[in-house]
């Protein structure tokens, strides 16, 4: 698949033809031809280091102007390829001269790491972005529809801006009893973490439904918060607002620390990245869990009373994947099922393209689009339909609504998005299934 | 130049409100509340105004359910105090009429240039909140402002009139405005900010002791719309649907 994106052309500074004049003699040399022809100043030479410095100053700033330039980073940079972006381009930019702060270029970061992956001198995005975000927030800029995400947030605790006393309201469809341990305050072994988009998002809800079908029969003790509970908020944090994520785990661990369960499980691998990851550095240890684990732990008591004949690609989330090293759970679950055929994607794994979502790239669609030839999402799609796959298996929330309208506007509509726990439980249900 | 912002809150419809059990007010203990929603553009147009001119903003808003996240951050945008007035029922619905004294009566001992409010609040659709202000203080007022301009010692008001139609005209300071829309978008706090501010700032109180007796407005019955019927829904494919809305469309003369 082509590269995309609005490329500059390179800049060519070498003269074709020159002429050196001796300022002494007036005597001229002809060195049209000769290796080296780049007779102007280099563009360096005109600026100074303060902008880096003051992003170094940032904790977490640090390490980008450890960049010696190599450009891994670009290639594997999923934003690059739609677009003119890549750390190492960023870097460069800093360097002549960009404000970072001020520019829409600090928005387009989606946190993904694969650039992190394969940098030599360890130039951490995923810690400078999010650090010249909270500045930038912090004097007032924030693209429109990223600031209504963090008020709603703020707000209602969830980042739809939805009634946070509806959280629960998807266990009505689950056909089985869900527990809320704000009415049964019991200790519990699972605390299903449900987070936003399987809270309230329609085809999250049918997700959550179909998880909570699973647990029960699995004879799995869990509960929820219902309507207590509020988004972890990681990618809130990792665009940049850090005082809304402490703010929100502030009254996540308040809330916790009411019930007695033994591990968290959630579907967000958002979220379990905040727990395993951030959570700890504040003091906080939970035993998190992302739920293709739980149920990949228990694969030999799941019974398939059917079949899902169908070829089946996986997209790994970012977030499961590269950042918390999980890429089998997911595959060893969609193997047991009876009739799937696996195909892997090219870039797959801990190559695995991003669909787009992190870093607050899931409100930053809109202004996301000004910059970019196509969607991340989009692009994933089509990388998915060229397998020949019949399904896009998925493992985060995010992924169900960027993939399903990626699929409406690549002309792919034959290609289902569906979460790994719907066909767990179709397959489990045997129910009539066709593709 | 000293502006004063007055903010209220309000129930917010991100929840379904429900009527009281006395059927005269909407249930307020189980909803939350907010800014209104002009008062924010008030706000923005005060902080711009500061911004350029290098005046200092005061928001004052009566105590009510979550005000002080409202005032937090006001200050966090760059609000240079805050001030809660106190002395009423702050679970209570305050009528438009008794909001706009206790505020005047606030105004009284302090000395302002400016004092900017939303135009209107869902519970002060008549948008009466400004104009009460300033036949209360005795001072010029306008309404359905979309931009302001200092000129010296006056104002250079754009308000909004009927028909797409802006009038522009001049009000000597001070006065009171009931804004319709800054001239740019509410700025945002960073919850950063907030947090700072609700650190390092205080929110003042004063009470208000109201020596006349507002007139009140009395409410016998609040409810919810009641159904009526009407609607018709349409079944079938969407050929079917489409040709059908034609068909209705046609039979009652609209196309």
């Amino acid at each position: 698949m082509p590269v995309g994106g609005n490329k500059q052309a390179p800049v060519i500074t070498e003269l074709e033809e020159a002429i050196v004049v001796s300022p002494l003699s007036g005597r001229e040399w002809d060195v049209s031809g000769a290796t080296s022809r780049m007779l102007e100043s280099r563009v360096l030479t005109d600026y100074g280091s303060a902008g880096f410095a003051r992003i170094a100053a940032l904790e977490g700033g640090e390490s980008l102007e450890y960049c010696y330039g190599c450009g891994k980073c670009v290639p594997v940079c999923p934003v690059d390829l739609v677009s003119e972006y890549g750390p190492r381009k960023i870097h460069r930019r800093v360097q002549t001269g960009l404000d970072l702060f001020r520019s829409d270029e600090l928005w387009m970061c989606t946190t993904c790491g694969n650039c992190l992956r394969v940098c030599p001198k360890q130039v951490n995005m995923i810690e400078v972005m999010p650090a010249v975000r909270e500045v930038a927030m912090a004097d007032g800029t924030i693209p429109e529809e990223l600031q209504q995400v963090m008020e709603k947030t703020f707000r209602y605790g969830n980042a739809l801006g939805e009634n946070p006393r509806r959280r629960h309201a998807w266990t009505k469809g689950a056909d089985v009893e869900v527990r809320v341990l704000a009415n049964d305050p019991r200790p519990v072994d699972v605390l299903f973490y449900v987070e936003d988009y399987w809270s309230y998002h329609p085809r999250g809800q049918q997700a959550a439904q179909a998880f909570a079908r699973i647990l029960t029969s699995l004879d799995v003790d869990f509960a929820i918060l219902g309507s207590e509970e509020k988004t972890l908020g990681d990618s809130q944090r990792l665009a940049g607002e850090k005082g809304l994520f402490e703010s929100l785990m502030e009254q996540v661990v308040e809330v916790l620390s009411k019930y007695q369960f033994n591990r968290i499980v959630t579907p967000d691998p958002h979220g379990f990245n905040a727990l395993r990851k951030i959570y700890p550095k504040y003091g906080h240890d939970y035993e998190a869990m992302h739920y293709s684990q739980l149920l990949a732990s228990m694969i030999d008591r799941i019974e398939f009373q059917g079949t899902l004949d169908a070829k089946v690609t996986f997209h790994d989330p970012c977030y499961l994947g590269r950042h918390n090293g999980e890429y089998e759970a997911p595959r060893k679950l969609l193997e047991a099922i009876p009739g799937v055929e696996l195909l892997e994607m090219g870039r797959c794994r801990e190559n695995s393209y991003c669909c787009g979502g992190g870093g607050g790239g899931m409100w930053l669609d809109g202004f996301n689009s000004n910059h970019a030839s196509e969607r991340l999402s989009e692009r994933r799609v089509r990388e998915a339909a060229e397998t020949g796959a019949d399904i896009l298996a998925v493992a985060c929330p995010y992924e169900v609504s960027r993939f399903e309208d990626a699929a409406k506007s690549t002309g792919n509509e034959h290609l289902r998005v569906m979460d790994i726990a719907e066909m767990l439980d179709i397959a489990m249900r045997a129910q009539d299934w066709r593709i | 130049m000293h502006i004063v912002v007055a903010m209220r809150q309000l129930a917010d419809l991100v929840e379904e409100l429900e009527v009281n059990g006395d059927g005269t007010d909407i249930d307020r203990d189980f909803v939350k509340f907010v800014s209104n929603e002009w008062d924010e553009a008030a706000l923005e147009e005060a902080l711009t105004i500061k911004d350029e001119s290098a005046a200092s903003v005061t928001v004052v808003a009566l105590d009510e359910p979550d005000v002080d996240q409202t005032l937090y951050a006001a200050l966090a945008k760059g609000a240079d105090r805050a001030v809660k007035l106190t002395g009423h029922d702050p679970s209570a619905w305050v009528r438009t009429r008794e909001r706009a004294q206790r505020i005047a009566s606030f105004l009284a001992h302090e000395e302002f240039d400016l004092v900017l409010t939303g135009v209107q609040a869902a519970d002060d659709l008549d948008g009466q909140l400004a104009g009460i202000l300033g036949s209360t203080l005795d001072i010029p007022h306008a309404a359905v402002v979309v931009g302001v301009e200092l000129t010296g010692s006056s104002l250079r008001v754009a308000q909004e009139l009927g028909g797409g139609l802006v009038g522009v005209s001049e009000l000597e300071l001070p006065a009171v405005l009931g804004v319709q829309a800054a001239r740019q978008a509410p700025r945002y706090a960073s919850i950063t900010r907030i947090r700072q501010a609700m650190q390092t700032q205080k929110i003042e109180e004063q009470e208000v002791s109201l020596e006349v007796t507002t007139p009140q407005v009395t409410v016998r019955r609040l409810y919810p719309p009641e159904k009526q019927g009407g609607a018709t829904m349409l079944t079938g494919s969407a050929k079917d649907v489409a040709t059908e809305i034609v068909n209705i469309l046609r039979s009652k003369g609209l196309v």
